[in-house]
């Protein structure tokens, strides 16, 4: 009985530690959130901005020796079309190199029609040449130059066409669709590769604004021997400490999240890119998510609690604790590394990579339940030890007192 | 006499890292805080322990409080053991040294609730008792107010009245008036007598020999981890003032040395 209320006392001091230090409470966890939110948004915005910008003036293709089959389709083309009246030499030395680089200059071989009616591709001749020249700083001049090539492209394969591969199958209403990846599918693969990594490195980020100072601070300022000298047990001071250290770690990472979640349309938005995130997600989704978080949560806090433990201060806390934060951060990029999840369920047994594995598989829609829960039984297995040790290291001397 | 405390041949040896061996001039791997050091204090009497800088005062209370534990030997206090009853020892003390600091970012309010939890004083009985000590000591005026904003006065006021949360017998207290200003100094040796008259047991350490005269009612002194002397402080002082009964001993001691 006596037990529980001492870990709960130990529960409340914390949270009154945290919660009632506004300056703390802003730093740790509204302002993650906040200022992901901010700058993201911001940089979508801008994003969105200088497309606006580039696309401002209009962009002029000129042409010299225009042949006449293709005039039908170079007046369809979205650019300004100029075909006599221009300068080409001043054109290309002057203003694409230097001063207007709204433009390119595509430069036909003259009679072109009766040049290609000629040509022989088995001749062993040059075949005839068009040049284009453009300036690729210039995203207008890019673009021109890009949509002009394909179209030259396309309309040579046209000329010898004899056959067709999935024919229609990007036009809006085509009869049948050929690739078989649904849309949930392919941003899964996004999100399960981009967002483990930014819940463990936010994670992390939550558990040390707070686990070092709640342990190797209060070792620096001889606040924890004072607790030692009451009848507390240790282990009761330990569960303590890694329950609320952890609850705190996981506002705190899931204030930068919702920060990201919110943000990301806009940021996306700006790019002309649409996607609702809300949707490819169930509730249980969340749930899953939610529990491999928790778990993992606890696992960081207590790596970083018995490294803070063996600190002299805070200052070295944070020294001891970067090796692992490194760690930490190249476990998370493995889903971008490439490969499935590992099929073996004994991988589920390694920590961190576990949880950026189940969080992967959650995201990309490829929920292994058994893993899973493997992994969320694994890490709260390993912070029963953590407690263990952390009991055993405020029950040492050396550790608590040593100098 | 009613023996309240017995320690039994404590020992305590610290190894010392490079940095301590040239801090402290030796190339001995080894230092000897404690060496087989036995003494009884009674229930209700102020006992101190004097000895020089470095003696093994602070060790001593160290092992009392269960912080740390000896290398052989044992200590019993009101009955329980301090290497195998810790929990119980520690319900029966209250430990003050400046290196047990509290949070700052509480109030005296808040820690005293606090300690007393952790103490599992029932909650009524807390609040009288916070009641009465914090009017005694003048501590409700600054209650609410944060240990960070406190002056070195009221912390360590806030300090002893809060180690007494859950109202133990006895009281270990390393180096009381140490680094404290005269006031300060002087509210500590009136609550440490006060205390003697509720019939608390006080066990002090201090290198401070008026405070000694003026307080304790019998004194053990500390040379290099021995008990040398331990008697009523009459008995020690045999006649002459404390002060120059202490270097008496002392040249004795070390005399075979040098």
């Amino acid at each position: 009985m006596r037990k529980q209320g001492n870990v709960w006392t130990i529960v409340r001091k914390e949270f009154a530690r945290f919660f009632g230090d506004r300056a703390l409470l802003f730093t740790a966890v509204i302002m993650p959130g906040l200022l992901i939110y901010i700058v993201y948004s911001l940089m979508g915005e801008n994003i969105g901005k200088s497309h606006q910008d580039d696309n401002a003036g209009p962009t002029t293709v000129y042409v010299d020796n225009l042949p006449e089959s293709l005039r039908g389709d170079f007046d369809s083309i979205p650019f300004q079309l100029v075909t006599e009246g221009f300068n080409a030499v001043a054109l290309i030395g002057d203003s694409l190199a230097d001063k207007e680089k709204n433009l390119i200059y595509v430069n036909f071989p003259p009679h072109f029609d009766s040049l290609i009616a000629a040509y022989d591709p088995m001749g062993g001749e040059m075949a005839p040449n068009v040049k284009i020249y453009h300036n690729s700083n210039s995203d207008n001049s890019e673009l021109a130059y890009q949509t002009v090539k394909t179209y030259l492209e396309d309309w040579e394969n046209s000329r010898n066409n004899m056959f067709d591969i999935n024919a229609n199958a990007e036009s809006p209403d085509a009869e049948e669709t050929f690739d078989m990846a649904d849309e949930d599918d392919s941003l899964g693969e996004i999100l399960g590769q981009l967002f483990p990594m930014l819940l463990m490195m936010l994670l992390f980020s939550g558990c040390m604004a707070v686990a070092p100072t709640a342990i190797a601070g209060e070792k620096e300022r001889g606040t924890i021997a004072t607790l030692l000298v009451t009848p507390m047990r240790r282990s009761e001071l330990a569960i303590g400490k890694i329950l609320s250290l952890s609850t705190f770690a996981m506002l705190s990472g899931l204030s930068s999240f919702l920060g990201i979640i919110l943000s990301l349309p806009r940021m996306l938005n700006g790019d002309g890119v649409d996607i609702d995130f809300a949707i490819p997600y169930t509730t249980s989704d969340y749930l899953l998510i939610l529990c491999v978080l928790i778990s993992t949560v606890l696992v960081m806090v207590s790596c970083i609690s018995i490294l803070s433990a063996l600190a002299k201060d805070v200052k070295s806390a944070g020294t001891l604790v970067l090796p692992l934060m490194l760690l930490v951060m190249f476990v998370g990029f493995t889903p971008m590394l490439g490969g499935d999840a590992p099929e073996a369920l004994t991988a589920y047994l390694i920590p961190f990579y576990n949880s950026v594995q189940s969080m992967a598989s959650v995201f990309s829609f490829n929920i292994n339940p058994a893993a899973i829960g493997i992994t969320v039984v694994a890490n709260i297995a390993y912070t029963a030890i953590a407690v263990f040790v952390l009991t055993r290291m405020f029950n040492s001397e050396k550790v608590m007192f040593g100098k | 006499m009613d023996e309240i405390l017995r320690v039994e041949g404590i020992s305590k040896t610290f190894t010392l890292s490079k940095k301590q061996q040239k801090i402290e001039r030796t190339t001995l791997r080894k230092k000897v805080a404690v060496d087989n050091l036995s003494f009884t204090a009674n229930r209700g009497e102020i006992f101190g322990l004097l000895g020089p800088n470095g003696a093994g005062k602070t060790t001593t209370l160290r092992i009392l409080a269960t912080l740390i534990k000896p290398d052989t030997g044992d200590a019993v206090l009101d009955g329980y053991s301090v290497v195998n009853e810790e929990e119980e020892v520690r319900s029966r003390i209250a430990f003050l040294t400046s290196e047990l600091k509290l949070e700052d970012f509480f109030t005296p309010n808040y820690l005293f609730d606090f300690f007393a939890r952790l103490h599992g004083v029932p909650e009524a009985e807390a609040a009288e008792r916070k009641r009465v000590m914090f009017e005694r000591y003048g501590i409700d005026k600054f209650a609410e107010v944060k240990v960070q904003n406190l002056s070195t006065g009221m912390k360590q006021k806030a300090s002893i009245v809060i180690s007494l949360a859950h109202n133990p017998d006895i009281i270990i207290f390393d180096e009381p008036t140490n680094g404290l200003d005269v006031l300060t100094a002087r509210t500590v040796t009136d609550f440490l007598a006060e205390m003697r008259q509720q019939g608390k047991t006080i066990i002090l350490s201090t290198h401070i020999f008026s405070l000694v005269e003026k307080l304790c009612d019998r004194v053990g002194i500390i040379i290099d981890g021995r008990m040398t002397n331990c008697d009523t402080l009459d008995a020690i002082r045999d006649g002459m003032s404390l002060e120059d009964r202490f270097f008496e001993i002392y040249k004795t001691v070390k005399g075979g040395e040098e």
